[in-house]
């Protein structure tokens, strides 16, 4: 195999070329539209990431997309398509909004709790889309697709809600301040906090004008986690065989029932901790009306089939969703492009990226090039040379 | 764990893609134009590095409400001063603060925010950077920041005048009335319009009642048309909105039931054509907001720190120019009307109470 032929096969280069061809479509697309595409990508990246803070508020916005993201790539190991992310996602800031609002107990447990109770949340919606699935077969994308309804619908109803609403407000009641995640939350705006800041222009800026908070490393954890669950463990094992060949896995004595539940349980759970950490993590700390889908678990499919379904991949896929869509802000604000145009190059560049199959057809024609190339060499020494493995 | 690994350095990849591409970018000398501004570009110098810039809600800039009504007065601001003027729009709102950050980096002398529920968000951001003004169309400046304006309008005045007509276009005798939320802003249009059809009713010797419905939501068309449906069916024949996306359900209910509508923010007639009904809208000029409150704050006349309450003696408010489908005494009686509260010989209730008192002192 030649260096070039190495290169071409192996998987930087195919995500390389995808994001390359990804954005020289995109570029097109903006020209076509009357937008100077190298002005519009120079805002696209200057605005992601040109100041500290902007590369914090990528992470912030990265979050939610990148445990959907591991939630969505978790099921798709296990046979499922959890197209339900948004569902869980909604139920989870709901649960964690309710609680967060009555509740007010001293921060070490106030934060478990309405974490959890976002994750139980996502998880009983999963599970019952998962019980909807194994004990009466239908298909999980119609039923989760549904309950994405369910919730979007539940979560006004709780805005609107005489107990929870916000009076002359689109939102409900913010949660307790107990239950807030910021990193260095209380101390950053209080006078030794803002003292030591002063320093430090730049911590300054991230600090107190994004809500940096604890929810990505969060996030980080759980990719490994559920990765090191697929690929180690036997309950990994299990989910993976029923997905893979659900009556062979029958065959072999494992509980197919069981692991489709348990596999959109712990789907649903994730996302519901994505929940949770939006509202725990970010102002407005609530929940608000919703007009439409906000998209973070539709966001989070993008997010996992960039990322091939690895549950580790997800963390750079979330960080480059999360720049395109919060970088394409800047280029509506300096290129004044309507939202419609940053919305087909942000999917111009996702599509791409989404297929990785473009370098390894050009590492065929190197083969078979060099292929030939021997044919001939073959024909004039008139000695057949050894077969190499292509 | 192989994959990982080349996942990551496919993550370094794209990295070193984007770093290439910004170099590029930045070797190519790239301007930040903004479209509205470079075409006046060359003929206003005087103030032309004045540099606003306004962050919309999740409507968006087509919201063929509130937003986009804001973003023609800021276009209209750079044609007239030659000021270089840009959008931003929320998705989510969650984008409210970093929307706005990114206005204020962008070295804009004034950012607005649209519509009420950017207003803690705004509050918040005009206490972080005090050196750059704010102003919010539809909220209050709530902590006292010298450097934010808030800008509310009396919907009530126009609704009182559309009321008004309402009760004289009823041969029913019965009008309603559509909200969106449930809240101060919107209740103002209800007893606005309600105190209307009763001073209507006064001047007439009729008796013409009203219901109203909140659908609880802005963005629900379909909601919108089942409560005018329900209406109509009760007898009303004469519907008004306050509430944005539903509303235009409400507008197409009456069209196919061939009842009169009345529109509300914009001239709706002009907008929705294909609703066949609209006789009259209750007008809140934002644009016309934006361009004389952004010239007061920038020429220094309006210092900040204040809420600015616009209303028909300012102009700000007032009923669509197109009357095809009313008679013209109607229209000339509801344009006096419109002059009796400029002049203040009427002060519109915007509550409940005042409604009552309204009422009773008739």
């Amino acid at each position: 195999m030649s260096k070039l032929e190495q290169f071409l096969r192996s998987r930087f280069a195919a995500a390389l070329a995808a994001v390359l061809v990804g954005f020289a479509v995109s570029a097109v697309v903006l020209a076509a539209a009357g937008f100077n595409p190298i002005a519009s990508f120079a805002a696209l990246f200057n605005g992601a990431f040109g100041k500290p803070k902007y590369i914090a508020n990528v992470i912030i916005k990265a979050t939610p997309i990148l445990l959907t993201g591991v939630s969505v790539s978790f099921a798709f190991k296990t046979g499922l398509f959890n197209i339900g992310a948004e569902g869980q996602y909604i139920l989870g800031t709901v649960l964690a909004t309710i609680v967060g609002v009555k509740l007010n107990l001293p921060m070490p447990l106030q934060v478990p709790i309405v974490l959890l109770s976002g994750i139980l949340g996502g998880a009983a919606l999963g599970a019952f889309v998962g019980w909807l699935k194994a004990h009466f077969g239908i298909h999980e994308v119609i039923t989760s697709i549904m309950c994405n309804w369910i919730s979007f619908y539940l979560c006004n109803y709780v805005v609107m809600s005489d107990t929870f609403h916000k009076p002359n407000s689109t939102s409900a009641l913010p949660v307790s301040p107990s239950s807030y995640t910021m990193i260095l939350g209380n101390w950053k705006k209080s006078e030794a906090g803002t003292e030591f800041l002063a320093g430090i222009p730049w911590l300054r800026e991230i600090l107190l004008k994004t809500d940096l908070n604890y929810g990505f490393i969060i996030g980080i954890l759980v990719a490994i986690l559920i990765s090191f669950v697929l690929t180690r463990t036997k309950l990994g094992y299990e989910l993976r065989a029923v997905g893979f060949n659900r009556d062979a896995a029958r065959f072999s004595g494992i509980s197919v029932e069981k692991n489709i539940v348990l596999s959109m349980l712990i789907a649903g759970g994730i996302c519901g901790l994505a929940g949770a950490l939006t509202i725990t993590g970010i102002s407005p700390h609530t929940i608000t009306l919703l007009a439409a889908m906000e998209s973070y678990g539709f966001n989070g499919m993008s997010v996992a089939f960039i990322a091939a379904c690895s549950p580790i991949g997800c963390i750079p896929s979330s960080i480059l969703f999360a720049s395109l869509i919060y970088g394409g802000m800047t280029v509506q604000q300096v290129m004044g492009a309507p939202s419609d145009i940053i919305n087909i190059m942000i999917g111009t560049i996702v599509f791409f990226t989404a297929l990785p199959g473009i370098t390894p057809l050009l590492a065929n024609m190197v083969a078979r090039r060099r292929k030939e190339r021997e044919n001939i060499r073959v024909s004039k020494d008139g000695t057949p040379l050894p077969e190499k493995e292509v | 764990m192989i994959d990982t690994k080349m996942t990551r350095r496919a993550f370094v990849g794209t990295m070193g893609t984007a770093a290439a591409l910004t170099l590029a970018a930045c070797g190519g000398g790239s301007s930040s134009t903004d479209d509205g501004a470079a075409a006046d570009g060359g003929e206003a110098t005087a103030d032309a590095n004045v540099k606003i810039e306004m962050v919309t809600d999740t409507g968006g800039v087509n919201d063929q409400s509130f937003n986009q009504l804001a973003w023609a007065g800021m276009q209209q601001l750079s044609a007239d001063n030659g000021w270089e003027v840009s959008y931003i729009e929320s998705k989510q709102d969650a984008d409210y603060m970093t929307n706005l950050d990114k206005a204020v980096d962008d070295g804009s002398a004034l950012v607005w925010g649209i519509g009420f529920a950017m207003g803690e968000a705004v509050n918040t951001a005009a206490e972080q950077n005090p050196d750059v003004q704010f102003a919010l169309i539809d909220g209050t400046n709530d902590n006292g920041s010298a450097n934010l304006t808030g800008v509310l309008f009396k919907a009530q005045e126009p609704s009182f005048a559309v009321g008004y007509i309402a009760a004289r276009m009823s041969t029913a005798g019965k009008v309603g009335f559509v909200g969106g939320m449930t809240s101060e802003t919107i209740q103002a249009f209800e007893y606005g319009f309600y105190a209307g059809i009763e001073y209507a009713n006064k001047e007439q010797g009729t008796a013409v009642t009203y219901v109203g419905q909140y659908a609880e939501s802005f963005g629900d068309a379909a909601k919108g048309k089942s409560i005018a449906q329900k209406m109509i069916a009760d007898g009303c024949d004469v519907l008004y909105h306050a509430a944005g996306g539903t509303g235009v359900g409400m507008l197409e209910a009456c069209n196919e039931a061939g009842v009169w509508s009345i529109g509300v923010d914009q001239d709706q007639a002009v907008l929705f054509p294909e609703y066949e009904t609209i006789i009259t809208s209750a007008l809140k000029k934002v644009d016309e907001a934006v361009v004389n409150v952004s010239n007061g704050i920038i020429d220094g006349s309006i210092a900040g720190g204040d809420n600015i309450v616009l209303g028909a003696a300012e102009d700000a408010v007032g009923i669509a120019p197109t009357h095809d489908l009313l008679p013209d005494d109607i229209y000339q009686a509801a344009l006096d009307v419109l002059d009796k509260i400029k002049s203040g010989e009427i002060v519109v209730p915007e509550t409940k109470d005042a409604l009552d008192a309204f009422v009773a002192a008739l």
